[in-house]
């Protein structure tokens, strides 16, 4: 079971929890193996599993309760990508950040961008590989890892602040 | 300021340019201060982003568990759906080989994508070499007791390549070597480490040339070590060294 870690991983990253995530990857492979005559060799099958994985996190109470919180800026803007970003130098906060803050930062980003970060950044899924994951166009994808990577820093200066004043 | 390249510096880190633009950026990258210093900020992002994300492992239990609840489902399949089950092994042994090729490909990659952090990073470091020597005989035995192998360097006067130095460099947790070499302009990363089973599970070619982010990337295995050659050299230039190297070893 080659994805069966990765898989793992990214249901508690969504969950935030032990419990949560064993049910999510229990309930994905029996969704996978139910439905596996749906699978079309020579597709992705990563994207396809990572799917149903997805879904059926956003059918659960903690998904639902994820997907109420709803971006404030529109999502299919290109010129958001193409934005200049007043960039806080990373350099810098990663020098001083340890891998625990980056985590706890990562914890802070909004689900629907933590997601995409865990799969483009982590998981090295290509944008398109993504759109099929999150069944939305690449533009979407674009504009959410602008946004995600955006929060991170955010979350990561702020967690250095904290640090900082503690 | 940023300049039209800014906004293209996720995709390209991220590998999602065409080949055109990636070589367009790359040589974009070589000449603008202020976008090679935010890709860098960028790349060590993304790195620290893949670190801190590899968080969670699922249990013994847990993986026990879902193996059973996977092979009993087979069994299920097997003894009630005969007719569907005789199609399945083909679709079975499709994804299977679908999955394997991928992960495969996932891990090499994934090897491959940290080889390029160690790259750039380290030609970003104001000290990218623990010994700065030319010496071929000064830089092999500074690695005497700091890795569990050795390995062999050409001799290079009259090559058109220069030995810059070496340092310890780690790749999933294996400790190896980083020689770094000038041609002309360009610097040559080589990294040694062994062919542990993880590292060869991405490569089971002995041999392999390919891009990575737009570098020009070669590999092979000597001796039960595992070779990775980086540069934004011509493809020409990294083959050179390669051959050296090659040659010094066999």
């Amino acid at each position: 079971m080659p994805l069966f870690d990765s898989l793992y991983n990214f249901a508690h990253w969504l969950t935030q929890n032990r419990d949560e995530a064993e049910d999510l990857v229990q309930e994905t492979y029996a969704k996978a193996l139910k439905g596996f005559g749906t699978f079309q060799p020579g597709t992705n099958f990563r994207a396809w599993i990572y799917r149903i994985l997805r879904n059926t996190f956003l059918t659960s109470r903690t998904g639902l309760a994820a997907s109420r919180t709803v971006p404030l800026e529109p999502e299919d803007d290109q010129e958001q990508t193409l934005a200049v970003s007043t960039e806080t130098p990373e350099s810098i906060l990663l020098r001083e950040a340890g891998q625990q803050q980056v985590q706890a930062a990562l914890e802070r980003v909004p689900v629907i961008y933590r997601e995409v970060l865990l799969l483009c950044d982590v998981e090295e899924m290509s944008y398109q590989e993504i759109a099929d994951t999150l069944a939305v166009p690449i533009g979407t994808v674009m504009s959410r890892l602008y946004r995600a990577r955006k929060a991170l820093r955010a979350a990561l200066a702020g967690k250095m602040r904290e640090a900082r004043h503690a | 300021m940023p300049d039209a390249w800014q906004p293209k510096i996720d995709p390209y880190l991220d590998s999602e340019l065409s080949a055109d633009e990636m070589r367009g950026m790359d040589a974009h990258l070589r000449e603008c201060p202020s976008c090679a210093s935010d890709a860098l900020r960028r790349l060590q992002l993304k790195r620290a982003t893949r670190l801190a994300g590899q968080r969670y492992a699922p249990s013994a239990q847990f993986r026990s568990r879902i193996e059973k609840q996977v092979a009993k489902k087979s069994h299920a399949v097997r003894r009630w759906a005969w007719v569907p089950a005789l199609v399945a092994p083909v679709l079975l042994l499709a994804a299977v080989v679908t999955v394997g090729r991928w992960y495969e490909s996932y891990r090499s990659q994934q090897v491959l994508a940290e080889l390029a952090d160690l790259h750039v990073a380290d030609l970003a470091s104001p000290t990218p070499v623990d010994v700065v020597s030319s010496d071929r005989h000064t830089v092999k035995p500074w690695f005497q007791g700091k890795l569990p192998f050795t390995f062999d360097l050409p001799e290079l006067t009259g090559t058109g390549y220069t030995l810059v130095g070496g340092r310890v460099a780690y790749l999933q947790h294996e400790p190896g070597a980083h020689l770094l070499f000038d041609v002309r302009a360009h610097h040559i990363s080589v990294f040694i480490f062994r062919d542990t089973p993880d590292i060869e599970r991405g490569f089971p070619a002995r041999d392999s040339r390919g891009r990575v982010l737009s570098f020009n990337v070669e590999s092979w295995t000597h001796g039960g070590l595992r070779y990775f050659a980086f540069s934004d050299a011509n493809p020409e230039a990294v083959e050179g060294l390669c051959s050296l190297l090659k040659q010094a070893g066999a």
